[in-house]
């Protein structure tokens, strides 16, 4: 505990640069990705396109996206945003399926029933689809989330700083503290996440208080254990 | 992209394939890497197979093995990874890292298989199981023929998310304290040898791809005949709605 308290500057700036990596790659793995499931829901060439080049892309360790992804875009080797990229295209993979699901899940009567009584496909996107597919895209983005947040620590193994620096320096010099405060740290951040992106669904998905956790389990169900 | 040609240049210039003085061979290292990753699905599947059938057989310990998923899910593994290899030695009886870092291996693998094993059995109707005691089929039976040949899509499909894990795990312990396709990454990447660097990402990357191909043709045939894809889907999305089971890797046709 000592070694933590001393070193809270340390693991503080850790977390920080952490969160820095977790969250763009979160929200912006998320924006994209709705529209993206919402097309493949209604295209089969796009699903079948889009859905495999993702699962391929899953399919690459962690520690090859990332040394792949500067090459690709030119980017320098320590830069941080290629960590952002590498989980965010992770991200997409969980959360391009999980919003495909979620739109294909709403009834085709609803869908016509707004139609009949005059709303526009935008409307009908925004008033009637979004809504329905709500729960189920909260307990995607959940679960990227949480596999954002544990994946990012691989970045501190190749110089990007993260808690995972925590870990090969703990290992370095055989300090066990030093890499539990990083586990412990993740988990946190983890839980606090979670916390966030329920209260912010409870606040927007009123009406779904109690098939939500019905819901959420389908969703879940869909996901993946990277 | 250059840089990508010379990765794949790197990889076949035969020179890198044999020990040097200076650095392992490209051969040493996947030899390294295909060992430890059988090993520890060999034993992972030894271990996970058993207790997942025996889940989702009884439905006893259901709510442990949801936990254990969640929580693996969670939990960064490279941390576990460095704590279980510094920890283990430690143990008495345990002798040298190769060992320790197989069980650190099979700790991270099991959640997964686990998982698609339990969640396999789930998925086969109840009414089929009731139906296969009743023409007198002792539970060994039940289990034997009917649930895991018809949870074998899930079942394989835990296998092949354990398989990536393990490989991906693989790659990294090359950090810590192994030689695997790894090391050539991180050699690379301190060296400032991009070609190095690249030619074990590739390695890596067409190592994941090949297995998880075969794994997902594995898949696509392991359900017995007469079983249309259709029916099994159907059954399985809607067991998979009521069991909360995260197995499946992302894959096409699933």
């Amino acid at each position: 505990m000592n070694w933590v308290f001393q070193n809270f500057s340390t693991i503080w700036g850790y977390v920080l640069d952490h969160i820095g990596l977790s969250v763009p790659a979160i929200v912006v793995g998320f924006v994209l990705s709705v529209p993206l499931g919402y097309w493949t829901s209604k295209s089969p060439i796009a699903r079948s396109i889009l859905l495999t080049v993702f699962s391929i892309l899953y399919t690459l360790p962690a520690l090859v996206l990332f040394v792949l992804v500067p090459v690709a875009l030119g980017l320098s080797i320590l830069d941080p945003n290629n960590v952002v990229v590498a989980l965010t295209v992770y991200a997409m993979a969980i959360m391009i399926r999980t919003a495909n699901d979620a739109f294909a899940a709403v009834s085709p009567t609803v869908r016509e029933s707004a139609r009949a009584i005059g709303y526009s496909p935008v409307q009908r996107f925004f008033r009637v689809e979004l809504p329905l597919a709500g729960p189920v895209l909260l307990a995607g983005i959940r679960v990227v989330s949480v596999s954002t947040v544990s994946l990012a620590t691989i970045g501190g193994f190749i110089g990007i700083p993260s808690l995972g620096s925590l870990f090969l320096t703990g290992f370095q010099i055989q300090y066990f503290p030093e890499i539990w405060s990083g586990i412990v740290a993740v988990l946190i951040i983890a839980a606090v996440f979670d916390l966030i992106l329920s209260t912010v669904g409870r606040i927007l998905l009123p009406w779904n208080r109690r098939t939500t956790r019905r819901r959420a389990a389908r969703a879940v169900a869909v996901e993946v254990t990277a | 992209m250059n840089l990508i040609q010379a990765g794949f240049a790197w990889i076949f210039d035969p020179a890198h394939w044999s020990d040097s003085s200076s650095s392992v061979g490209i051969g040493d290292a996947l030899v390294q890497h295909l060992i430890l990753t059988g090993i520890s699905l060999a034993l992972t599947a030894i271990i996970a197979l058993p207790i997942g059938f025996y889940i989702g057989h009884t439905g006893r310990g259901r709510n442990a093995a949801i936990f254990l998923s969640n929580a693996a899910r969670a939990l960064p593994s490279v941390g576990l990874l460095t704590v279980l290899i510094l920890a283990i030695p430690f143990i008495k009886g345990i002798p040298g890292n190769y060992l320790a870092d197989v069980i650190v291996f099979v700790i991270l693998g099991l959640p997964s298989m686990l998982t698609g094993a339990y969640a396999g059995l789930e998925s086969v109707d109840r009414q089929t199981i009731d139906a296969a005691r009743a023409i007198g089929m002792t539970e060994w039976q039940v289990l034997l023929k009917v649930e895991i040949p018809l949870g074998a899509q899930l079942i394989v499909g835990g296998v092949r998310s354990t398989t990536l894990q393990i490989v991906a795990t693989v790659t990294i312990a090359s950090f810590l304290t192994q030689v695997t396709l790894g090391t050539f990454i991180i050699a690379g990447l301190a060296q400032n040898d991009y070609p190095k660097m690249l030619g074990g990402a590739i390695l890596v990357a067409a190592l994941a791809l090949i297995l998880d191909g075969i794994l997902a043709i594995v898949q696509r045939f392991a359900s017995p005949r007469g079983v249309s894809r259709s029916t099994t889907k159907s059954k399985k999305n809607t067991a998979r709605g009521a069991t909360n089971a995260s197995t499946q890797p992302i894959t096409e046709g699933n």
